[in-house]
């Protein structure tokens, strides 16, 4: 089985490019262009000489032995959350900058949910002198506050989606018609493998290195490329998509996809797509989404701002269908409690999104030689105020 | 009597004399649940020569601020794709110029695409505007139970589309085509640009195969009538939707509405 796309942008049954006509142009030039241009071997010297003196890459793979012990394997911690900004988002936002200078855009829009993303486009918009609008719920941008400061300070103008439910989905939404008004001088950079054809597969490419590291890393820890356990939580999905590219196509790798359960799957108030979702169109694709019978975009929940997401990227849906990856889900409770028990046991404060991740460790049977590796997707300086309130530590 | 098919009702559109084709645009559910066959009928009688109906959407990304808040309101007041067929059934009897239907292509899937393709024949709906269903997607998947039931599936081009696809789009085309004004969500807007009208032109000489009406920022008399010289007609739907929020009395602020753009 494939976990590429096809020519029309398709994972099996999932992905393509739903989007109106006014942004044909746009999605045109990108699918035509994207390859070509991340190909070339001196946008990769730029690419990857950024990534490691500006992100800090590699990122390390730190073998966790408190908390191997713990579950009884061995458990490697790639660590993400030690990137510049803060968290895998940086991947992207630094190839997709580099994307937008070689298509001649001048100007830089982005959505953000928790902020995460927004800062790291803000950050390589403030490092190429480029022009950042970036789209926020009015909702978020009132509970992400220091991440609101922070782009502003970063130089980049944060304007409020007020409509809908004004979270992530709307502020999706306003950066689409922001796009739609302004197709010709403006790049729009999404923060996960969401979107229309060609952005999932950009966005996981850029994200791969993730793994590219894990098999060099682990080869180096343990002579081996693989790993018998690959964890990530998934939003839309794009740490996940990174950190399990080079092992897609290898069934001796289990992926582990974990989803926010929010208050619990039944509780009216989560953000386990795929357990409450359905196929359906969102934002430029097709895959799977929490929606009513009438197809009206569900507002989903979760406690971390950055899971707190409809859908999931086409190639998750195509991951979940056929059984490739096995989706789990964490509730705001059982993330909170393994953020906690990560600072306790290894001192490493995880992001909230993460903590989902790690919450699985709890819910799997290893035997005592698994290798397990656990993308620790961000660290928790965000979420500070949230273990705060919410943890009992 | 042969009863006429609702193709021919569009058709029968560009064989009239008196050009300036007038569509308005409304969101089936605002302001009020009930409203859709009362705002229809009096659209008609008022003068409008084509309604389109639109079909709210929590996610309406080609639309700006006024249709969005349709949209939200309607979906409050219990609006569904399964009431909105309820209502269309009224229509065979009262409605007697073309009806389009115009939405988000995800509550169509779950509806069932035949099936709702199906519904839309039975209640004499002529055509569809899907602004996320690309063209492409379209020929590839849907358009044989699109043809089944007599609908024409109306496509967008911008002043962003080439001469080369707007060609091609009209090969594909088998009613109309809607030019969006502009490179912008919708909305209305106040005048139209010199840019604009270089947009328009180079429409008129592209020769189609198929009519164009104008739509997007068409919000009165001079804006209506100056997309009317290089069009068969034009679409209003924001302006038209401000209009309902702020009439006192339903019907007569349709009919002030529609003379008004008409310049009666
Ligand atoms: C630390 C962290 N992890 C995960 C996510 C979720 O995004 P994705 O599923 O695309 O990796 C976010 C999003 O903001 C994040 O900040």
């Amino acid at each position: 089985m494939s976990f590429s796309i096809d020519k029309n942008g398709y994972y099996g049954s999932f992905g393509g490019a739903f989007i109106p006509e006014m942004l044909y142009p746009n999605i045109e030039e990108l699918g035509n262009s994207y390859l070509e241009i991340i190909q070339d071997p001196v946008f990769q010297d730029k690419f990857r000489s950024l990534l490691k003196d500006y992100v800090g890459r590699p990122s390390p793979l730190f073998l966790a032995e408190r908390l191997s012990n713990k579950y009884g394997c061995k458990i490697y911690l790639k660590r993400e959350d030690l990137n510049h900004t803060g968290a895998h988002k940086v991947n992207n936002t630094i190839g997709q900058i580099l994307v937008a200078q070689k298509l001649g855009k001048q100007k830089i829009i982005a959505e953000t949910g928790a902020g995460q993303h927004g800062v790291a486009t803000a950050t390589v918009c403030a490092l190429m002198g480029m022009e950042c609008i970036v789209y926020m719920g009015e909702v978020d941008m009132a509970r992400q506050r220091p991440n609101v400061e922070r782009m502003k300070l970063l130089g980049a103008e944060v304007r409020p989606a007020t409509s809908g439910s004004r979270t992530l989905k709307d502020a999706t939404n306003e950066a689409l018609r922001h796009w739609i008004n302004h197709p010709v001088d403006t790049h729009y950079i999404i923060g996960s493998v969401v979107g229309p054809h060609p952005y999932p597969d950009m966005v996981t490419r850029f994200q791969s290195i993730i793994s590219e590291e894990i098999k060099q890393q682990l080869k180096e820890h343990e002579g081996r490329e693989y790993p018998d356990y690959v964890i990530a939580c998934v939003g839309g999905g794009s740490n996940a998509a990174g950190a399990f590219y080079h092992f897609n196509e290898n069934d001796q790798v289990r992926l582990i996809a974990v989803e926010a359960a929010g208050q619990g799957l039944s509780s009216g108030h989560s953000a386990a797509t795929t357990n409450l979702g359905k196929r359906g169109v969102l934002h430029g694709s097709m895959t799977i989404l929490m929606q009513t019978t009438d197809g009206q975009v569900v507002e989903p929940y979760s406690i971390s701002a950055g899971l707190d997401y409809p859908g999931i990227g086409p190639l998750h849906a195509h991951l979940f269908e056929s059984g490739r990856a096995s989706f789990m889900s964490a509730t705001d409770q059982q993330a909170l409690e393994a953020g906690i028990r990560l600072s306790k046991l290894e001192g490493i404060i995880p992001a909230l999104e993460s903590a989902h991740a790690l919450a699985a460790l709890e819910q799997l049977e290893f035997v005592g030689n698994d290798l397990v590796v656990v993308n620790l997707s961000g660290r928790g300086d965000k979420d500070l105020e949230t273990y705060i309130e919410k943890g009992k530590y | 009597m042969e009863k006429i098919s609702s193709t021919d009702k569009l058709a029968s559109l560009w064989h009239r004399e008196a050009g300036e084709i007038l569509s308005v645009y409304f969101t089936a559910g605002y302001p009020k649940l009930h409203q859709t066959s009362e705002i229809a009928a009096k659209l008609q009688e008022s003068g409008a020569d084509l309604i389109e109906i639109g079909m709210p959407y929590s996610d309406p990304v080609a639309d700006g601020p006024t249709i969005q808040q349709s949209n939200q309101v309607a979906l409050e007041n219990g609006m569904t794709l399964e009431l909105l067929m309820e209502q269309l059934l009224s229509f065979e009897q009262n409605i007697s110029i073309p009806v389009i239907l115009m939405g988000y292509f995800n509550p169509i899937l779950q509806y069932g695409v035949e099936r709702f393709c199906q519904h839309c024949g039975e209640r004499g709906v002529s055509g569809l505007i899907i602004p996320d269903l690309p063209v492409q997607e379209y020929l590839d998947h849907y358009q044989q139970v699109f043809q089944e039931f007599n609908l024409h599936n109306i496509f967008l081009i911008t002043p962003q589309t080439s001469d080369q696809r707007i060609r091609w789009i009209d090969r594909h085309s088998s009613s109309f085509i809607y030019a969006v004004s502009d490179a912008s969500i919708t909305g209305a807007r106040s005048g139209i640009s010199e840019r604009q009208e270089a947009y328009f032109k180079r429409l008129q000489s592209l020769d189609l195969q198929h009519p164009f009406l104008i739509g997007f920022g068409i919000s009165d008399n001079e804006t209506f009538r100056k997309a009317c010289q290089y069009a068969k007609g034009a679409i209003i739907g924001s302006a038209f939707i401000n209009a309902l929020k702020e009439a006192d009395e339903l019907g007569d602020g349709i009919e002030n509405f529609v003379h008004s753009i008409k310049g009666l």
